[in-house]
């Protein structure tokens, strides 16, 4: 008999999730996030290919629509180039919420007949989703030779707004796929909350053209700031610190609710999913 | 020495009703909205609100021993699922506490957690991953769990592309080579052809005999019998035996005897049963069961002629309507079912209404005993109502040969002739000699 003791009791309140299980168990979420991806475009022609188009389109479409038709001007960078630095972190942002916040649902069998932490499901879905958003900086480098725009050492921190991104739509994306099992209203809400959310994040336009008194919705928004990081690292285009910063300890606030409600919530998972 | 699993005070309350049904946000808001009013008149009881409560499982103690198979038995609803979900951590307790000193690993389903657009491969590694098991043990276990699964040629095909009996075998294939020090089997044998069967039970053998222990729910009492030293039996979420496997498969067809004496009615209520399984739609309305004469049927001697008439109901016009009919021992087999598919040339398809559907069996052949009947009915080719312990029908004693000599212990019987032919062999040394045998009539 081993030294391993597990005792199975009701648990209360409120606890943040137990790390030395997450531990234990990270080869399956290595797993988990192996197995989304392989399945995402099987049986699809274009495959892998939808990663980059999704953003590439959007981008062609915003770039006449906004700036052709509307005249919606960048802070400096060629329009295409400022679209797509911000479109390259929010395609990834909705795509994993909307795919976190069902992922418990569609792996009922998974959560009603074996233990091991839920969490990994909904962060598993998040992380897959970041290979499509590797996927679609390489294309990025491609427009850049294309614009023949220079990158400055500022990309090196690139990687701080990839992890906000991550934290943020992790953190939502825990909540909503708790809330989920509980409530199958979410599955409606969430596309339209996304939708809005375009509006009130500087993807399309650039910050200035936001009047002040309404600057501190972007500033609570936890993706204006990863969009802005995005632009400030990729382009090298100036934003206000401040409202980065902010933004990004709202991401960090988020993850942290995240795991909170979701370690409440997860105990009832089984007897109601 | 301290036992390997320990359950002390164990209960699980669930609620009826909204708790089990998915509410809405609105219901949600409602509810909570309600409560301090509620509070406020005192009526902050649960079972005010028109929430039932029911305790699957309640007070529940028992240890099972380090390497001690032990096997749990009890009929559908007595609280042996949501045992083994407590134990397996995938829900928890609402009381109470159980101790596992040992890495455990369960087989709930086989087949959990895999992947319909994976290949035979990856799901062998996505499963064990799920189940438990480290990327290098999959490595080192993979030709054997290959070998195991027998899909050898298939194991770049996503599994969607399997026959039924291809997927079960590789999933439990992989579950088979799991390693616990604790290992819970929930029914996994009931899938499967003969020989794969077998398989299993001898890597059953091999878990036990290596020492590990085995918690295994089962409905097959014989099974029960042949694999587990101990077992309990579980009724209405308490415990009702420990003892031996013997004492307890004898206790547990005990009880299931007495109950069986309870409704014993040649009509059957069916419209009402509370052993309608889950998800059916209750079409079935009623069955009456009638003996040789056409007299109510009490009990049947073997090779007696049995008449069952189904009620049932349509709502909708279909393309065809069945009605299916099962008979299990009380150790849980199936050992006979009667189907109207088996009909040749019966009109199937059928207009909205009652219908009634008449099975009759001129010559039933199971021996003495009591057996449990299931009845069921597909509508266009799928089973959309299902009672599963509709009725019980007890078979006494014969003279079925005609000579006064009752069968052996064995499961039917069958009209057969004998008689005694030349052999070749006796041809030869008595040249000349007829050896006449004459069969009976």
């Amino acid at each position: 008999m081993s030294s391993y003791e597990l005792v199975i009791k009701t648990r209360t309140g409120w606890h943040l999730i137990d790390f030395r299980e997450v531990t234990r168990y990270r080869e399956l979420f290595a797993f988990l996030v192996w197995r989304d991806i392989k399945v995402r475009y099987r049986q699809t022609l274009l495959g892998g290919l939808w990663a980059v188009l999704q953003p590439l389109i959007a981008m062609i479409v915003f770039t006449i629509i906004f700036h052709r038709l509307a005249g919606v001007g960048t802070d400096g960078a060629p329009y295409p180039l400022f679209a797509f630095a911000g479109l390259a972190p929010w395609t990834f942002f909705s795509a994993s919420v909307t795919q976190s916040s069902n992922s418990l649902i569609g792996n009922q069998n998974l959560v009603s007949k074996i233990y091991f932490p839920r969490l990994f499901i909904p962060l598993a879905a998040v992380s897959a989703l970041l290979m499509d958003l590797l996927l679609s900086l390489g294309i990025f480098s491609v427009l850049l030779i294309w614009y023949h725009w220079r990158l400055t050492a500022a990309v090196f921190f690139l990687p701080i707004f990839i992890v906000a991104a991550f934290l943020a739509a992790g953190g939502i994306g825990l909540v909503l796929s708790a809330l989920n099992v509980n409530f199958r209203d979410v599955k409606y809400a969430v596309p339209f909350l996304i939708q809005m959310g375009l509006f009130v994040t500087p993807v399309i336009y650039p910050v200035r053209y936001v009047p002040k008194r309404w600057m501190w919705i972007l500033a609570v928004n936890p993706m204006s700031g990863v969009v802005l990081g995005f632009r400030r690292c990729l382009l090298g285009t100036g934003e206000s610190w401040q409202l980065v910063a902010s933004s990004l300890t709202v991401c960090l606030l988020l993850f942290i609710v995240g795991l909170f409600v979701f370690g409440r919530m997860e105990r009832r998972f089984a007897d109601i999913i | 020495m301290q036992p390997i699993i320990e359950i002390r005070n164990l209960g699980k309350e669930y609620q009826l009703g909204t708790a089990f049904r998915t509410e809405n946000f609105r219901e949600f808001l409602l509810r909570k909205a309600r409560q301090p009013w509620n509070g406020l008149r005192g009526r902050e009881n649960p079972h005010a609100s028109g929430k039932e409560r029911f305790w699957a499982l309640r007070h529940l103690e028992f240890d099972v021993p380090e390497g001690e198979c032990i096997g749990v038995i009890g009929r559908n609803g007595a609280g042996k699922s949501t045992l083994l979900k407590i134990i397996s951590r995938i829900t928890d307790p609402s009381e109470g506490h159980v101790k596992l000193r040992g890495r455990f690993a369960s087989l709930l389903e086989v087949g959990t957690g895999f992947h319909s657009e994976l290949t035979g491969r990856e799901n062998i590694f996505l499963n064990g991953a799920i189940l438990g098991m480290r990327r290098s043990e999959i490595l080192a276990k993979f030709d054997g769990i290959v070998a195991f699964s027998e899909v050898g040629k298939f194991l770049d095909t996503p599994v969607k592309r399997y026959s039924s009996g291809m997927y079960v075998r590789l999933a439990f294939a992989v579950a088979a080579h799991l390693n616990p020090e604790i290992l819970v089997v929930d029914e996994v044998l009931a899938v499967g052809d003969i020989a794969f069967q077998k398989k299993c039970l001898g890597k059953m053998n091999e878990v036990r005999q290596s020492g590990r222990t085995v918690l295994f729910v089962s409905h097959n009492m014989a099974t029960v019998e042949n694999l587990c030293q101990h077992a309990v039996v579980l009724e209405q979420g308490q415990l009702s035996f420990l003892g031996t496997a013997k004492e307890a498969v004898q206790h547990y067809l005990k009880r299931q005897a007495t109950s069986a004496g309870e409704n014993k009615s040649h009509i059957v209520n069916l419209k009402d049963s509370p052993r309608r399984g889950h998800g059916s739609s209750p079409l079935l309305d009623k069955a009456e069961f009638y003996g040789p004469g056409g007299e109510p049927l009490s009990c049947l001697q073997i090779g007696d002629a049995l008449k069952i008439r189904i009620h049932l109901h349509l709502d909708n016009p279909v393309e065809s309507f069945d009605v299916g009919i099962g008979f299990f021992s009380l150790y849980g087999q199936r050992v006979f079912t009667a189907h109207s598919r088996f009909e040749p040339d019966r009109p199937r398809k059928a207009e909205p209404g009652p219908k009634v559907l008449v099975c009759d069996i001129p010559s039933f052949t199971l021996v003495p005993g009591d057996y449990i009947v299931g009845i069921w009915a597909d509508i266009n080719g799928v089973m959309t109502d299902l009672v599963e312990e509709a009725a019980r029908i007890t078979v006494v004693e014969s003279d079925y040969y005609g000579t006064g000599k009752a069968p052996w212990n064995d499961v039917m019987v069958m009209k057969q002739r004998w008689h005694t032919e030349t052999a070749p062999d006796e041809l030869r040394v008595s040249s000349g000699c007829t050896a006449s045998g004459a069969g009976p009539g």
